[in-house]
């Protein structure tokens, strides 16, 4: 099986609200919208993303659109206002939802 | 056909868009988002020094410039840029028009502003704990919806101006007020609230926060155009943008914008209704243009989310930067040797390697920067100990790793957010109309 990053087929974008971070997930071609809802779970994106998550992952998912929405509790170490970290929106968190790797689907 | 435009998408939004959207959109109302979370805070604490000030710091500018064309073209703008003081801001408007020799009418609304109706007993929703855990507390409002907006919409007022209001509801009160909406008809008002939602960061629907060079490229990013909704009467919207403007609406921009800071996207909650946007059809009708239909809703919330700020300390924060082969080696000494120094006094202390490892605490993959940038940061009781921060990394010049260059030191008051609950018969709203 091939081997791919997440940024070679689809695009993300990323969201605060509190302590909490919203990563969506869309594909480029919406055809591929079925095989990525087997292979990026929302425990995957969990594992994934194991330095900055620290609480839940929910995966909602968007079949009209076809689209993902990974929200992630207890990730921006305390929410945009009192965080102490760089990116306190957690903005740049799409990328590395995207750095993810997969095998590709069919 | 009702037209609405985005014209600011965040408090120091660029103004060049908006007039263009006034001048060539033939628009009917343009509206100005401008009220970030923090933003009411500080604008809270600027009011409390002078009672005239607590609006937005570009109201006049925008103001300045927007005025003659939006009543030239009889656009009626629609602003949250009151911010802690809408009264303040309509005066200026007013005093402004008299300059420049206009004549126009300012409708107020107010009421979002709690502070005087909420206690330490109030539960904190992101926590559990009670206000009072959260002293001492600098502002309390409340995010109204779209009926605190109608009344002013129904009386002669060009331009409009709010404190906190919940942002899609700017834009569907005119869209409820223009077509005559039934208030509790949930599917038009989910519908309605998704137009809103995704007007309201203005660039970030039309290219804005998108481009990727060779993935998703984006022309004329220097020129970007701002959106406006072209709106039928059943709800459907056709999102675009003025031709002679840079950027690019298409179905990848409008997802994104779709999902951006939406949790559960079949109940999204707003003060008008829990819109369900998973229902939603995108489709691409023509360049530029992607029409937005299907979206629906429930039943309204019987409170309104109120914003707390609270005065949570003093940031203290310092950079260096290192460069060349040992970059990495040095800036890592560099925040070993900061560690040592501080972590006794900051037990919360941030250290971060810029260029490394900053932005997602740790890699993915594994890269050698050229440069490092070593930060530190820390939460303080006070402006003192805030100092003493930015100080020891600016020691290192002397008392540190080899080459470091580029310090920086900074202190700032962090100004906390928390949320609450009120019930909506303690809300009373105002509207006042001036000029």
């Amino acid at each position: 099986m091939e081997k791919i990053k997440l940024i070679d087929i689809a695009h993300s974008r990323s969201g605060d609200k509190g302590n909490t971070l919203n990563i969506s997930l869309i594909p480029y071609k919406e055809d591929d919208y079925e095989w990525l809802s087997s292979s990026v779970t929302a425990e995957k994106v969990k594992d994934h993303l194991k330095h900055i998550v620290k609480g839940k992952v929910t995966r909602y998912e968007l079949p009209n659109i076809k689209a993902f929405n990974f929200v992630c509790e207890e990730s921006l170490m305390g929410g945009v206002t009192t965080s102490l970290a760089i990116d306190t929106h957690g903005k740049s968190l799409s990328n590395a939802l995207l750095e993810m790797e997969i095998e590709r689907g069919k | 056909m009702l037209r609405i435009g985005s014209g600011a998408g965040f408090a120091g939004d660029r103004i060049e868009p908006a007039k263009a959207l006034v001048e060539e959109g033939n628009l009917d109302y343009l509206i100005l988002e401008g009220l970030a979370e923090r933003t009411i805070a500080l604008s809270q604490k600027q009011k409390q020094i002078n009672p005239s000030h607590g609006y937005n710091e570009y109201l006049e500018e925008r103001i300045r410039i927007l005025l003659p064309i939006l009543l030239k073209k009889n656009v009626r703008l629609i602003t949250n840029m009151g911010a802690a003081n809408p009264t303040g801001a309509a005066k200026k408007i007013i005093e402004i028009a008299k300059e420049m020799n206009l004549t126009c009418k300012v409708a107020t609304v107010t009421g979002d502003d709690v502070l005087g109706k909420i206690n330490g007993n109030y539960k904190v929703f992101e926590s559990g704990k009670r206000l009072r855990d959260y002293e001492p507390v600098i502002s309390a409002n409340a995010y109204l919806g779209i009926d605190s907006l109608l009344p002013a919409l129904e009386t002669e007022a060009d331009i409009i101006v709010t404190g906190r209001v919940a942002d899609p509801s700017l834009f569907l009160a005119p869209i409820v007020h223009h077509y005559g909406w039934n208030l509790e008809d949930y599917e038009l008002i989910g519908q309605g609230t998704l137009i809103g939602h995704l007007l309201e960061c203005a660039g970030q629907i039309t290219g804005g926060y998108f481009a990727d060079p060779g993935r998703k490229d984006v022309q004329g990013l220097e020129n970007l155009g701002f959106p406006y909704a072209v709106i039928e009467p059943n709800g459907n919207a056709t999102i675009t943008k003025l031709d002679n403007t840079g950027g690019t609406i298409c179905l990848q921009t409008v997802k994104e914008q779709l999902l951006y800071e939406v949790h559960d996207p079949e109940n999204y909650i707003t003060p008008d209704c829990i819109a369900n946007f998973s229902t939603a059809k995108l489709e691409e009708v023509g360049k530029d243009q992607v029409r937005v239909s299907g979206a629906s809703g429930k039943r309204k919330p019987d409170t309104f989310k109120v914003s707390v700020g609270y005065h949570a300390g003093f940031l203290g924060e310092g950079e260096i930067s290192f460069a060349g082969i040992s970059a990495l080696e040095r800036g890592e000494l560099a925040q070993d040797i900061l560690e040592k120094r501080l972590l006794k006094s900051f037990p919360d202390l941030k250290t971060d390697l810029i260029g490394v490892s900053s932005l997602h605490h740790g890699q993915i993959g594994n890269y050698r920067p050229y440069e490092v940038r070593v930060r530190v940061a820390a939460l303080c009781g006070t402006v003192e100990e805030a100092k003493t921060i930015g100080h020891e990394v600016e020691a290192l010049y002397t008392n540190g790793p080899a080459a470091g260059g580029g310090a920086r030191k900074r202190v700032e008051e962090v100004i906390g957010i928390v949320s609450t609950f009120i019930n909506r018969e303690e809300i009373t709203v105002n509207t006042e109309i001036w000029g």
